[in-house]
């Protein structure tokens, strides 16, 4: 049976891991490939790499840091971070990354995700949603939800689905870095729209917060980042809460 | 030493990065002479199969693949190049499994790419999966598959139905999952492969 996938998000800027409450207020959480092979013994299911700064700075993608990933670390891992045309994601799939996320380069060329997906193949493919309620609509927000697009988040996931997107990362921003739990709401509406997987991101603050984003929404994996940085969840424990709660998930190798 | 067939399909820093952790000495395969220096084969891929199947013929190399008598091991789209067939792009393939690849339908009960960590089966006694229990988690990502088959099916995986997780027939071997991603139990099947 497919296992349900835990995994942490370590945002890195200047070769640091750091996590930011609501994506602003940036705290030093270590060095990210000493953490992600910190996760990966723990039972981490796969791996994101988000580097936060990239839309501003224009950066390009962390090609060293996929390469030292990739020698050290035996499960998959995702890339993001100023990912803008497809020699990027052409580097970084050589370096080693078996996955990499756009977000606001696909809000601003959709046809992007199409490029991407012929060139590569739809398994490599995350789009990145974050999302933000204003009145009574959910909408796609750019910059860590600083700038608010015109697009409905549904509708976008739809189309990103029907352009080739492989998996679909959503973030709620009214959830994220509050520790109240993942939007079940959205997520529930999202994963029975779409066909293909859907990792669930922002509010996780408690093992209960991911079993119940697994009961209630069914999605495919759940992404926390300062839980786990910061010891609050350990994955171990995690992974014995949601068997007990019989929601399939791997059993590691002593 | 395994010899990994360089055809161009796909980047293999993943796998090499992984054998280079265990200890288990390779090199690559450019041409029909470089095979004598290897005891043992690994065809890697990923993407498309039928662009796949293309380099490897632009390769010149394929009656020699078919021809090996030493342990070869195709991975993700190195595997379903063994068989006979694929949906993806309507290809002819080897055919060194008379099975066939094909695409998950579409349904409203699973997702496709089938992506993430699943439970294999061996229903056969074999050194690859020596050390690995039954019902242990692989990473897979494919939205295509190989049929099960109660001859050539090595090990089995349980998603839409029952498919081939990997195949074995004589010297050939493959696994739709991907050793090097999958943890320590990937690691095992690697080195196992490495002493078949």
């Amino acid at each position: 049976m497919l296992a349900k996938r835990i995994i942490p998000c370590l945002d890195v800027k200047d070769g640091r891991t750091v996590k930011g409450v609501n994506f602003v207020d940036l705290r030093d959480a270590g060095d990210p490939v000493e953490l992600a092979w910190n996760y990966s013994r723990q039972g981490a299911d796969e791996l994101v790499f988000l580097d936060i700064t990239a839309t501003h700075e224009r950066r390009k993608t962390m090609v060293e840091l996929v390469k030292s990933v990739a020698r050290q670390i035996n499960i998959p891992f995702t890339i993001g971070g100023g990912i803008n045309e497809i020699a990027d994601a052409d580097a970084l799939l050589n370096a080693g990354a078996d996955k990499i996320s756009i977000n606001s380069a696909a809000v601003r060329n959709p046809a992007f995700i199409d490029e991407l997906a012929k060139a590569f193949g739809v398994q490599f493919v995350v789009v990145a949603v974050d999302t933000k309620s204003i009145g009574d609509k959910n909408i796609v927000h750019l910059n860590g939800g600083r700038i608010p697009t015109e697009k409905e988040t549904l509708d976008w996931i739809l189309e990103a689905e029907s352009r080739g997107a492989g998996e679909i990362l959503l973030t709620s921003m009214n959830h994220d870095g509050t520790k109240n739990g993942f939007d079940n709401g959205l997520l529930k509406l999202v994963n029975d729209a779409v066909h293909i997987p859907v990792i669930a991101s922002g509010g996780a603050g408690s093992v209960q917060h991911f079993v119940d984003v697994f009961e209630k929404t069914n999605v495919d994996a759940a992404l926390a980042a300062s839980v786990f940085h910061y010891g609050e969840i350990l994955i171990p424990d995690l992974k014995e809460i949601l068997r007990q709660n019989n929601i399939e998930v791997r059993t590691i190798a002593e | 030493m395994i010899g990994i067939i360089s055809y161009g399909a796909g980047n293999i820093f993943s796998l090499t990065a992984a054998l280079e952790r265990l200890g288990i000495a390779y090199g690559m395969i450019y041409n029909e002479e470089d095979f004598e220096q290897h005891d043992r084969y690994i065809i890697p891929g990923v993407g498309h199969a039928g662009a796949a199947m293309h380099k490897l013929e632009q390769t010149g190399l394929i009656p020699k693949i078919k021809s090996l008598t030493k342990p070869v091991l195709g991975i993700c789209v190195g595997m379903q190049l063994l068989t006979s067939y694929s949906e993806e792009g309507d290809s002819k393939l080897l055919n060194l499994f008379p099975i066939r690849t094909l695409r998950f339908k579409d349904s409203p009960d699973y997702k496709v790419p089938h992506t993430g960590w699943n439970t294999i089966f061996p229903e056969k006694e074999n050194p690859l999966f020596k050390n690995i229990p039954s019902g242990s988690h692989f990473y897979f990502v494919h939205s295509y598959f190989i049929e099960y088959d109660t001859t050539y099916t090595l090990s089995s995986t349980n998603y839409n139905s029952q498919f081939s997780a990997s195949i074995w027939r004589d010297n050939f071997y493959g696994v739709q999952f991907h050793p090097e991603k999958s943890g320590k139990y990937g690691e095992t099947l690697l080195t196992n492969f490495s002493k078949i």
